[in-house]
């Protein structure tokens, strides 16, 4: 639902325009009202769409009518602030007259606007930047697709540098457990678009860059955005969207900067650089060059699963700004960088280490001459990227009979008189179990049983009698690793062929969480 | 033959999480020289301690892993063909996807 309240403050903020303000700050508090405005309209949108407006319909419209009202009224206030100018009655004017009076004595036209030349001189007096590398920023366009813990970094040093154009594309809302690592969103963002936030963020550090925010997925129907760019950012988080947005740089014929990471590892790579439609003896690999087949699903692990040390994502951002820079500033007569990986170990003997890829590969599906994916059958949604890439099998392993419901467990372990003696063994890894756990429970890491051999190893680590009736419940996370364990036990004869009960508690703790005990941790 | 074996990227949790193995190879059969095939089976063997589906596939490595050869794709040095020689360091690293 529409937060009208919300709505107001940026109202107020904009009634506020003095003289004395300049044009550059109102130019950049109707662009940051502007964004606010459209946010909200795209939230009420969505709310319209999905049929859950309630009666604050009539007052949301009218609040939306008045904002767009005054936002009318400020572009008017704004022009007439520039005729006046031209008149001479404001101080701004004197000094815009100012500049050019001395500008039609002593010198050219400036390149760039003064207020450029400030903001950007520590990086314009390097000699890799200098005027003409400014001026290439300025006149390039950026599409990030991801706002979190790669595009957040990233996209704040492209917006500081002076990227003419920065697209922002994200589908995905803040949530307080991105917060760590994902360093542009803050905690009044919770539960709004991550384009949107990031965008705002962005017009704070530097206003005079363009945003474009799609606060949508990118799927192949929608890989037209690419068009609007020289360049992509890769800051998603699965294999999918890595191959669909390569296959875009590449029919785009636009460069590619590409980064992952996961736990305390990092890697990036610079691909379609320069992209195939220049020269293609010189053209660099694309993402199919150097993976062409894609990993099979079950060796895929997201953050969410194997953990994100916030700095460490923070620093692949940081590379994908920086190579993302040296590739815009690059003169047009200076060859690319051979392929190479970057790759970051914040635990490693060598924290960051260079290898040497191969190059474009001559029959790459994608990027060779006789390849079969063009714009055309992109954009029609031909190239199925899940099916491609697969997915993992569905995660009810087990027979309903094998599982009990964390209700039957609360009951069971609760049941008054006679308590039935049994064995709950959790198998989530030692950092977790660390986290939380239930008094009397067993904890045998499954990274540890999965390699058990003998019903032996099974019967000390958890000990337990092989003769006894007592039933085993195993518990984990979200109730995957349980079902595995469930067979694995099995497996190993611990059942006696069904003598003795071994059940999967269904969903894990995070149902336990859900329908049993609310003050169990959420992580 | 001495030679350095790192594990990245995830892979190494398939080695009792150790990144950095300094093995010493046997040449089979008073064989001339070694070659990745042959590491790979050694590798398999010797090093991986669990699940190898996750470390190779046929007599390759799995798709989405690397291989480097003294900091160089194993691609630009013969893959499977690439002969290794005495105190040579050899990344194996799996694609992360994470961000
Ligand atoms: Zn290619």
């Amino acid at each position: 639902m529409v937060e009208v309240e919300e709505l107001r403050p940026h109202a107020d903020h904009m009634s506020t325009i003095e003289d004395s303000d300049s044009v550059a700050s109102i130019v950049a508090r109707i662009t940051l009202f502007n964004a606010g405005f459209e946010e909200h309209k795209q939230h009420f949108h969505h709310t319209q769409l999905h049929g859950t407006v309630g009666r604050d319909f009539d007052c949301i419209e009218n609040t939306l009518d008045e904002l767009k009202h005054k936002f009318t009224q400020l572009k008017t206030q704004l022009k007439a602030l520039g005729s006046e100018s031209r008149n001479g009655t404001l101080d701004v004017a004197k000094y815009r007259a100012k500049d050019d009076l001395a500008s039609t004595r002593y010198h050219d036209p400036w390149a760039l606007k003064l207020e450029e030349y400030k903001r950007y001189g520590r990086q314009l007096i390097m000699p890799e930047v200098g005027m003409p590398g400014q001026l290439r920023l300025k006149a390039s366009s950026v599409l990030i697709v991801g706002a979190g813990g790669l595009g957040c970094p990233a996209a704040a040093y492209l917006a500081g540098a002076g990227v003419g154009k920065i697209g922002i594309m994200d589908g995905d809302i803040v949530e307080v457990s991105n917060l760590h690592r994902q360093v542009m969103h803050n905690s009044a963002w919770v539960g709004k678009s991550k384009a949107v936030s990031l965008g705002n963020a962005l017009r704070l550090i530097n206003p005079l860059p363009r945003y474009e925010i799609h606060p949508y997925h990118l799927v192949p129907e929608n890989s037209a955005i690419a068009a609007g760019y020289s360049m992509i950012l890769d800051c998603t988080d699965r294999p999918s969207s890595r191959y669909l947005i390569s296959d875009m740089a590449v029919v785009h014929g636009i460069p590619l900067v590409s980064a992952s990471a996961l736990r305390t590892e990092g890697q990036i790579m610079v691909l379609n650089d320069p992209p195939v439609s220049s020269d293609s003896e010189k053209a660099g690999p694309c993402y199919r060059c150097i993976f062409p087949r894609p990993p099979p699903p079950e060796s895929v692990q997201s953050c969410g699963e194997g953990g994100i040390l916030g700095p460490v994502v923070g620093v692949m951002g940081v590379l994908q700004a920086l190579e993302a820079v040296k590739v815009i500033m690059r003169p047009p007569d200076r060859p690319a960088n051979p392929p190479s990986l970057i790759m970051f170990s914040a635990y490693g003997s060598q924290m960051f280490r260079t290898m040497r890829i191969r190059g474009k590969n001559p029959t790459c599906s994608a990027c060779s001459s006789d390849t079969t994916i063009t714009r055309q059958s992109l954009e029609s949604g031909s190239q199925d990227y899940m099916a491609f890439c697969g997915a993992l099998e569905a995660s009810d392993v087990l027979a309903a009979k094998d599982r009990v419901s964390v209700m039957d467990f609360a009951s069971m372990i609760n049941r008054s008189g006679t308590p039935v003696n049994h064995t709950l063994v959790d198998v989530r890894e030692k950092p977790q179990f660390e986290l939380c756990n239930m008094l009397g429970s067993v904890h045998v890491p499954f990274s540890l049983l999965r390699r058990w051999k003998n019903a032996e190893e099974a019967t000390t680590a958890l000990s337990i009698d092989i003769e006894s009736h007592e039933p085993i419940y195993v518990v984990c996370r979200l109730g995957n690793d349980s079902q595995a364990t469930v067979n694995k036990l099995r497996e190993l004869g611990i059942d006696r062929n069904g003598a003795r009960k071994i059940m999967d508690i269904k969903g894990g703790w995070e149902a336990w969480r859900k329908d049993i005990d609310q003050s169990w941790p959420e992580y | 033959m001495q030679l350095t074996l790192e594990f990245g990227g995830g892979l190494e949790l398939l080695c009792d999480s150790v990144k950095v193995h300094n093995v010493n190879v046997d040449l089979q059969n008073r064989a001339e020289k070694l070659t990745m095939k042959d590491l790979l089976c050694w590798v398999r063997t010797n090093v991986i301690k669990e699940r190898p589906e996750m470390f190779m596939k046929g007599d390759s490595v799995r798709p989405g892993v690397l291989v480097l050869v003294n900091d160089c794709d194993w691609e630009l040095s013969g893959q499977l063909d690439t002969t290794l020689e005495e105190k040579d360091v050899v990344v194996f690293i799996s694609t992360l996807h994470g961000g």
